[in-house]
């Protein structure tokens, strides 16, 4: 069944990369929807139905986190696998990601292995 | 006082993104402290703040020819000319650098955060942050073209006597 995705980064060549890490691992891509910033993302999640989410965590307008809180106390979205995808590599961002309910965290720079391995069991 | 090894994080740093995001081979140079700067610049120059209880700057800078190639080897695309791809993928790539640096420095100079990078190019001109604090430059050559890492990190004003002094080792320059 294909997998809608949600990429939020605000960096165009991230988003380019992520899609082609996806096809890379081999993910049963439906539409790859995308967004700048947190609030763009929760514009995107009201308009479209997602079933993966690909997070960067520095972000203008709403960080990775911020959003993360706000998809996870919603109903509509908390089911939502989301995955951390960031520069932010302390033990203690990855806790609080790990801890706001974020199914994975993956730190740039990263491989496509690295990507496929996380989607193993979420997706 | 506990000198912090920049230099050996920064070749740490740039090696990783070279070898998993650009597989593009690399070789650094002799790294040295660059203070006062004045020359003028002819190329891309990407700059990233870190603010924390160290404050300062990451910059990269290289000639629009190796932007283009690394933009290119980022995105799977080619570039003949600096664009808006070749602009954003410099911005990434400095992110993911200076990012990486600041990852592994934390543990000496506490929590920082990054701010979004700017990124400048064009001919003729001249580039400063303010603030203090001298630029620890690691130069590194991909197939002849040149690269600067350049990291500038000096006390925030309210721990202006604590915590280590970033310096250059020179056993660690490889």
């Amino acid at each position: 069944m294909a997998l809608d995705v949600l990429i939020v980064d605000d960096s165009a060549a991230i988003r380019k990369i992520l899609q082609r890490v996806l096809v890379q691992a081999e993910v049963p891509l439906g539409k790859v929807i995308e967004a700048n910033d947190g609030r763009e993302a929760l514009d995107r999640l009201n308009a479209e139905k997602v079933g993966l989410i690909l997070s960067d965590i520095n972000m203008p307008n709403m960080d990775g986190l911020e959003l993360l809180a706000t998809i996870r106390a919603n109903d509509q979205w908390k089911s939502v696998p989301i995955i951390m995808i960031t520069t932010e590599g302390s033990q203690n961002k990855v806790l609080q990601a790990l801890e706001l309910g974020a199914n994975g965290y993956v730190r740039k720079p990263f491989t496509a292995d690295q990507i496929k391995e996380k989607l193993v069991g979420i997706i | 006082m506990q000198k912090v090894n920049l230099v050996s994080n920064i070749c740490s740093a740039t090696e990783e993104v070279f070898s998993m995001m650009l597989d593009l081979p690399i070789t650094v140079g002799e790294a040295y402290v660059e203070v006062n700067h004045d020359e003028s610049f002819n190329g891309v120059e990407s700059l990233i703040g870190l603010a924390g209880a160290w404050v300062g700057a990451g910059r990269l800078s290289c000639s629009t020819a190796l932007a283009c190639r690394l933009s290119g080897a980022l995105l799977c695309a080619k570039y003949e000319y600096v664009n808006e791809d070749v602009l954003d993928a410099m911005a990434e790539v400095t992110n993911m650098i200076i990012g990486s640096v600041k990852t592994r420095i934390e543990d000496d100079f506490g929590p920082m955060g990054l701010s979004i990078p700017t990124v400048i190019f064009g001919r003729n001109y001249k580039a400063r942050s303010t603030g203090g604090g001298d630029w620890t430059v690691v130069p590194f050559f991909c197939d002849g073209d040149r690269l600067d890492v350049k990291i500038c990190l000096a006390p925030g004003n309210a721990n202006s006597h604590q915590g280590p002094r970033a310096q250059p080792s020179a056993q660690h320059v490889l």
